[in-house]
Parts: structure tokens; sequence; C-alpha cells
């Protein structure tokens, strides 16, 4: 087996540096203050401790990816942040969480305000059973949206780079559009929040390699407005998208680097056994 | 990988497809099932020819809007019972209705998981086998005498409402359970409520199942004799319940009544009143079936 391996990793690591290093200089400021902060972060299912002590910054305007194997923790981090694990039974967390400066679990903080400002998208896209407009415009509207819904809709859709395609069938029921028009749905879904997050769940996992690429050419868009939190078990997606890049590994967060740094130099071995194939 | 590292050995020895014999169990077994519907679909069958040949006869409109004679038995009908029997079907539908939804909304969607819900839920369940001479006994002290409606139909439309109630929340929960997690995973992602996101997504998703169980459980409740007896359905009526608070007859009532007497007459009226009482049954199905399709073709999914 390990006489197998070798080339494949040896390519891969090359292909993951030319990902990185293909990808337009960005500028990227690492002293700005995050927008996210965790501090000895430990989410437990019953005894079960899922992430571990996890102290990590989300700078803002910046696409992070979390990267690691199945069962890592990082979906459950992701989760942690706008508390979505809430309607899980037995989840325990401790350690802080903060949203600019506001700490998630504090006995004070409405979870349903937070999730407002925080917005969603899942590993599988999952649009109202209703019509492309309800979609967009439910979750303003059980908000209180007092501007001009139709306009909202508009933008979002635009924003996500739908518009075009579903503009005369506003009033079609969702569940009509491909899978990829469905996640575009979603985060027109998201973005009309007007969130000042946006956490994605691996958004592209069930996914064409077509719908995957728009989306990820929407996801470098995003983050002009947005900061973005990308879960994702696609190395090359954290490499092609993201700008900071952290690899957790059995809950624990081994590294977090700039995303150009950690797939060419990583400092740490279990981070250069992942991304070289090793395993995973 | 070369063969010599494969861990399986390849030889296709290692199978043995007895393909005929598994053809011929799975044809004995779809032959099982065929005679197994058979018997319950010529069960009902003879049941119902056997009926029809006994009060077929008798079926007309003046059957279904005339009262009953004692002067002459041929000539009687059952206005005052089927009137009675739709009094209970839509007393009980108000009364169970709202009750059996709302309970199975906060038990699906609102309660904790606790010990204590656990022991609540399979209580439920067990509700659900009471038998229903039991209901018509609690309806009898608590509606009639301790609420003092007396013996009328709002107080047999209440004691039916009990007995359906735990099987219209278990069948309610069920259709709440079937809604895709995901559904309530995206509507508390925008910021939703447990009540909005209920309200807008999880209830329409689920209502055809809902509306389907209710009515089936309400199909039931109309063809029980027992509890209304125990309440004080009364057999003999020559009026009709122009308020919940009158006194009522009922078609299962009317059915057991005739069905005690002797003469050859009673046996016609009671096979003309137990097909109007399959009508009944039959229609309310049906209304079942109706709201279940138009809701299937109005649903997005």
């Amino acid at each position: 087996m390990v006489t197998v391996s070798r080339p494949v990793a040896a390519t891969q690591t090359l292909n993951l540096a030319s990902l990185v290093s293909a990808r337009p200089e960005t500028i990227i400021d690492q002293n700005s203050s995050p927008v996210i902060r965790t501090e000895d972060l430990t989410i437990r299912y019953g005894s079960f401790a899922a992430v571990r002590n996890v102290t990590l910054d989300i700078l803002p305007k910046q696409v992070t990816a979390i990267i690691g194997p199945s069962g890592c923790g990082k979906s459950t981090f992701l989760r942690a942040i706008n508390r979505m694990n809430d309607f899980v039974d037995g989840v325990n967390v401790s350690g802080r969480l903060m949203f600019l400066g506001q700490d998630v679990y504090a006995p004070g903080t409405d979870p349903v305000a937070l999730r407002r400002r925080i917005g969603m998208v899942f590993q599988k896209p999952n649009p109202f059973p209703k019509s492309i407009f309800k979609n967009v415009a439910w979750g303003p509207q059980v908000n209180g949206y007092s501007g001009n819904l139709a306009e909202l809709v508009e933008e979002s859709l635009r924003k996500a780079g739908l518009w075009d395609e579903v503009k005369d069938k506003l009033d079609h029921s969702a569940l009509t559009l491909s899978g990829g028009q469905q996640q575009r749905l979603c985060i027109a879904r998201a973005i009309a929040m007007q969130p000042e997050v946006l956490l994605m769940d691996e958004p592209c996992s069930s996914l064409d390699p077509i719908a995957t690429a728009r989306v990820e050419d929407l996801i470098d868009e995003l983050k002009s407005q947005y900061t973005v939190v990308l879960v994702t078990h696609n190395m090359q997606q954290a490499a092609r998208v993201s700008d900071r890049t952290a690899f957790m590994l059995m809950g624990q967060l081994v590294e977090v680097d700039l995303t150009s740094r950690l797939f060419t130099t990583p400092h740490d071995p279990r981070t250069q056994d992942y991304i070289t194939g090793r395993f995973g | 990988m070369s063969q010599a590292d494969s861990a399986i050995d390849w030889q296709p020895v290692q199978f043995r497809p007895r393909l005929a014999a598994r053809r011929v169990l799975g044809g004995l077994f779809g032959l099982a099932c065929r005679l197994a519907a058979l018997a319950a679909g010529l069960v009902l069958g003879c049941l119902l020819w056997h009926v029809w040949r006994q009060g077929g006869h008798l079926l007309s409109l003046r059957f279904l809007t005339s009262f009953e004679s004692t002067l002459d038995p041929l000539a009687s009908g059952v206005k005052s019972p089927l009137w009675g029997t739709v009094w209970l079907i839509g007393l009980t539908t108000i009364l169970a209705v709202p009750v059996g939804i709302a309970a199975a909304v906060y038990l699906e969607e609102f309660a904790p998981r606790s010990r204590l819900m656990q022991l609540l839920h399979l209580n439920i369940a067990n509700l659900a086998g009471v038998p229903s001479v039991v209901y018509g006994l609690l309806g009898l002290t608590v509606f009639v005498r301790w609420c003092a409606l007396g013996r009328s139909v709002l107080a047999g439309a209440a004691a039916l409402a009990l007995l359906i109630l735990p099987v219209a929340i278990i069948t309610t929960r069920e259709a709440l359970a079937a809604v895709p997690q995901s559904i309530r995973q995206a509507a508390y992602s925008v910021g939703a409520t447990r009540w909005q996101t209920v309200r807008d997504h999880v209830l329409p998703a689920a209502l055809p199942a809902i509306m389907t169980g209710m009515i089936l459980a309400l199909s039931r409740a109309v063809g029980e004799a027992a509890p209304l007896i125990v309440v004080g359905a009364v057999a003999y009526s020559r009026t009709v319940p122009t308020s919940p608070l009158d006194g009522f007859s009922a078609l299962p009532i009317k059915i057991f009544n005739w069905s005690e007497l002797a003469s050859p007459e009673f046996v016609q009226l009671t096979g003309a009143a137990i097909l109007v009482l399959l009508g009944v049954l039959l229609g309310t199905s049906a209304l079942a079936v109706g709201i279940r399709a138009w809701y299937q073709r109005r649903r997005l999914w």
C-alpha cells in the first residue's frame, strides 16, 4: 500500500501548493480585531468531547476554512457559533465563544437574535418546500423587515448569482430547481438577513463540479461583504477559496495559518501528514 | 494493486446463488400475502352482501328522513339517529381536533426530552388501548354529572373526543416527526422562533397526514355504541337535536336496539341502518382521501 500512496501524496502537495499560488495576491490584515473569538471552547455530547479546548480567532471579511477528517469536530464547532447545537440533546458547551465582544453562551444572549446576524448554509441544500420568492422572503418577514421585500429578494438572489435563472419563476416551488440552484437559493436566503457572518457547512459536498465551481466563485465574491467560515473536507476547496485555514483533528485545533502557508509550509507534522494525504 | 495483495480470494465458488430456490420462496411469500388480502376482502364482501340482502330494499330517501314508527315498523326511518350521529361527528371534531393537534405540537416540538415526558408519552399510548366503555363511564361522571351537561349530544361528543384524543395525538406526533429536520434547521438559521417555524413550515408540511389521521380516528368514534349508551343516548327518539344540549340518539345505538328485537321486520331495519352507518363512514373516509389529495396537489415537494 505504502509504495502506491507515496507518488499520489507528492502530486497532491504539489497540486495544493499550485492552487494556493495560482490565486491573486490578497492583502490580509492579520491584525484586525476578530469577529468571532473562541477561548478554550469545549463541546461535549454527553461524556464525549467533540471539540476540545479550541482557541481560534475568525477575522472579518475573510474566508476562514476549517478542514479535517470526518468526525474531527469541525461541523460541531461551526454549529456552536450560531447555537444550532442547542437543538441537539445533551450538548454541553464550556469555555468562551465571543461574537463581536458579546458572549454567545451568556445567559442574556438570545439565540434567535444571534442567528439573524450569523447566517448559515447547510451541507445538503434545504430550501423550504415553498416558492422561490417565499424562500428568500420568509426570514426577513418573520424578523419584521420593514423595507421593500421584493427588492430585497431580488438583490439577495442577484448576490447569490441566481436571479437571471429564476426571475421569471419566482412563484415556482424551490424544489423544482437543480441541486446547485437550490444551494445558491439557500445562500440567497441566508444573505437576505444581511448577516455579519456566514457559516457554511460543507456547502458543496452534494453538488457536481460545475455547481461547486459556481458556489466557490460566489464565496469569493461574498467575502467582500461578509465574514465567511467554511467547513470543508475538501482540501482543494480550502486551498482555492480560503484566506486562512484551520486544521482540526480529533476535536482539537492543530494549526491555523494563512492558507498559502498552511498548505506549503505547515508547522505541525500532523498537518503535514493530512495535507499530503497520509490519512483522513 | 496486484492479485497477490488482495485479501479476498476471487473465486466464484464462494457464492452459492440458489437462484431457483430464492425465486420459489419469493413466489410463495407473494401468494401468501395475496391470500391474506383476499381473505380480508372476502369477509368484508360476505358481510356487505348479507346486510344488503337483509335491508337493502328498505333504503330510500324516506328511510333517511322519517322517524321511527311504533305502529308500522317497516315505515320507520333513521332520521333521529342519523342526525344524532352527524351532530356527534361535528362536535367531536370541534372538541378533539384542536386539542389533539395542540397537544401533539407541544409534545413533539416544544416539550423538553425529560423522563417525565417519556412517562407522559407512554401513558398516552396506553390510553389509546383503554376500552371505549371506560370513556363512556368517565363521560357519565365528568360531563353528564359534574359539568351538568345532562344526557346531551355535547356530553356524548365530549366522551367520544376523549376516546379518540390519544390516537389523534399519536398520529399527529408521527406526522410532525416525519417533517424533515433540515426544514426546521433552515428556519432557525434565519432567526425564526420555534413558534414561527412550527406555524409556517412544520404544521403545513404535516397537515395532510394530520388530517388523514384525524378523520380516521373520527370515523372510528362514529361507530362506537358502548360509550354513548353509558352517557345516555336514547334508542328511541322522535326528535333531532337542535342544540348541543339536547338529548340524542345515534346510529350504532339504533342498530344495537333493533338487532335485539326478534320479529323479522327489525332484522330488515337493522340491515338498512347498518348500510346507512357504513355510508356515513365511507363519506368521512372519502373526505379524508379528498383532503389529502387536495393538499398533495398544493404541496410543493
